[in-house]
């Protein structure tokens, strides 16, 4: 991809850090308004939750033998979103792609939020949430060790290490960024804050030298852990007897569609931020350009994906694989729902093949939009879909989610807008010394 | 670097020069500070070979080796149980997590040796004292020559640092120089 046009205009180091830092000086009005409502929502969630604990989850609509649902699905689908932060903080620093330089901060904070979303639908789905820890191997009295021949076990490894690993490596790219606002931030509370959490770092060129081969490691690291979170995830799935699960094809199918609807959500959440802190020479077209290529190549390989799961259902000669795959699916009780994820995961990203539309703004919004919700149908089909209809006939059921699985679905949409609002209002969330970097680098290129 | 000169240039090109020059007059002991990492910079001042990396690795292995450990103790040893028929020491069943516990070593031990070998946080250097140095995180660049340095002589050394046409010069530490 093209270096050129990741930094626009003729700004130098000082008017970088200026442009950079002015929006964490006071909030606008319309930052006041978005952190009110989805802080309003956040509530709604805290409350959605307090009454499924204190109730029982009996409240959500899932029961045998749906027994997963809203939780899982909505489990799957905020984790998946996390991973296009790593991939474009860890992958594409690898790989020198220097249009990361300015979209990474954001990414790599899009991927916490999720993750802290993402956290709290399983530790719910227990049923008896203030029990969380016995999913942590540690020597209980009750002499009762957690199975780690289940892949769930597997799965509590992955996302407290993927949340640890996704903080320290944020945290790292932070503190330089964080020195400056200490130095260029007004106010003596929060200057004194900002330092402390820059730990005094000074820039000395010794620092810099261990910190970036600390920084590439993580790098190094991060990507295969991204990797292996979301197919670990899968197994959860693929390692049950159940048609529409069982099939050797799901890490990396469930990989790629993590990677998809994270670009979604940072196309969603990076073109407003862009517009309302006017930021289009560092977050520029060409940015957008390229995340709109990925996300086609990811819907390209998601629509292999399909359709190999499919063919190998109807390959493998067992009925129950080829009835759920080739009947229940389009045409059983949820085929409307099938039918809008093909629409929105496959067909409107196509759309993204012509440089005009793929260079818009407003087509990028709109598709990021579609994909983040064809996503999240993906997540149902494959598990209320399959669960409501596997083996036996009399076993069959309907599922239905309630008003409260709804309303802990859409709180959570805003617990995690709510924290990148306040992300938005505390943290550099353009990496400054990296947006420098790439300056000299630019310039050195072009002499 | 307790004490010593400080000087501010305007751009990394001044700054790389200057350290150049420097290490040719003999100075060892130089120390610059900079927004951003300069190529070029760590070979110009001679810094030895990070051996963090070596640290990272160390920590991957212990982790692996705690992970399999403790899987294997839990399942194979404190708490046997058949489960799905499989053996109680279940390799590729352990794999996922002790591949996690791998990652999560390295990780904690690589932020944990940067911030020893950065002897961070601190959150007070005698640079910070030096009047102007917020400009070294936004868009100036400073070096510091130590007093410890053997070639350092204080007028001999404000000389050599004005001949290298810095922004300013100023003195770090208590003790006038």
């Amino acid at each position: 991809m093209a270096a050129s046009g990741v930094l626009r205009g003729h700004a130098d180091d000082a008017q970088i850090t200026t442009m950079i830092l002015r929006p964490l000086r006071t909030p606008s009005r319309i930052w006041w308004i978005l952190f009110s409502i989805t802080g309003l929502g956040t509530l709604a969630l805290g409350c959605a939750i307090w009454y499924t604990v204190a109730t029982g989850i009996g409240l959500w609509g899932n029961n045998i033998p749906v027994s997963w649902a809203f939780a899982i699905i909505n489990f799957v689908w905020w984790i998946g979103i996390g991973h296009a932060g790593t991939f474009i903080s860890a992958f594409l620093l690898l790989l020198h792609q220097k249009w990361r330089a300015s979209v990474n901060r954001i990414a790599e904070a899009m991927t916490l939020f999720a993750l802290i979303n993402a956290g709290l639908f399983p530790i719910l789905h227990l049923g008896r949430p203030w029990f969380f820890y016995w999913l942590i191997p540690y020597p209980a009295r009750m002499q009762v060790w957690p199975q780690f021949r289940s892949s769930l076990p597997w799965d509590v490894a992955a996302v407290t290490t993927y949340f640890t690993v996704s903080l320290l490596f944020w945290y790292l790219g932070l503190v330089p960024d964080l020195a400056t606002a200490r130095d260029r931030m007004p106010g003596r509370l929060r200057r004194r804050i900002y330092g402390i959490f820059s730990l005094g770092w000074r820039g000395a060129a010794e620092q810099w030298h261990h910190y970036r081969i600390v920084y590439l490691l993580f790098a190094g690291l991060a990507t295969p852990l991204v990797i292996s979170v979301h197919s670990i995830v899968s197994l959860d799935f693929s390692i049950t007897q159940l048609p529409g699960w069982h099939s050797t094809i799901f890490p990396p199918y469930f990989v790629v569609g993590a990677i998809y609807s994270g670009f979604a959500m940072v196309l969603v959440l990076l073109i407003p931020v862009r517009r309302i802190f006017s930021l289009e020479s560092v977050i520029t077209k060409q940015h957008l350009e390229n995340m709109g290529k990925l996300m086609l190549a990811m819907a390209m390989m998601l629509a292999y994906s399909y359709l190999v799961e499919s063919f190998m259902a109807w390959y493998s000669g067992d009925p129950f694989e080829r009835y759920t795959y080739l009947f229940a699916r389009p045409y059983g009780p949820y085929a409307g729902v099938y039918w809008i994820m093909l629409a929105s995961n496959l067909l409107i990203p196509q759309l993204l093949w012509w440089k005009r539309l793929r260079r818009s703004p407003v087509v990028l919004f709109a598709t990021g939009i579609v994909v983040l919700v064809g996503m999240w149908l993906e997540r149902f089909i494959i598990i209320v879909a399959s669960l409501n209809r596997d083996f036996l006939p009399s076993a069959w059921h309907f599922y239905k989610p309630t008003w409260v699985d709804l309303t802990i679905l859409f709180g959570s949409v805003s617990f995690f807008l709510f924290l990148f609002f306040l992300f938005l209002r505390w943290v550099p969330f353009v990496s400054i010394s990296e947006v420098k970097e790439l300056r000299r680098e630019l310039a050195e290129e072009a002499r | 670097m307790t004490s010593g000169l400080a000087a501010e240039f305007s751009s990394a090109d001044a700054v790389l020069a200057a350290v150049r020059a420097l290490r040719e007059t003999g100075y060892r002991a130089i120390s610059a500070y900079t927004p951003f990492p300069i190529d070029g910079l760590d070979q110009a001042l001679a810094l030895p070979r990070s051996r963090l990396p070596v640290a990272v690795f160390a920590g991957g292995a212990i982790g692996a080796v705690v992970s399999y450990w403790i899987q294997w103790y839990a399942n194979a040893w404190a708490y046997p149980l058949v489960v799905g028929g499989r053996p109680m020491n279940a390799i590729p069943a352990f794999i996922p997590a002790t591949f996690e516990g791998t990652v999560l070593g390295a990780a904690l031990a690589g932020f944990i040796a940067l911030l020893i070998r950065l002897r961070l946080p601190a959150l007070w250097h005698p640079m910070f004292e030096v009047d102007g140095f917020e400009s070294a995180t936004d868009d100036r660049f400073w070096l510091a020559l130590d007093r410890d340095d053997p070639q350092f002589d204080p007028m001999l050394a404000r000389r050599d640092l004005e001949r290298l046409s810095p922004i300013r010069i100023v003195t770090v530490g208590e003790d006038s120089l």
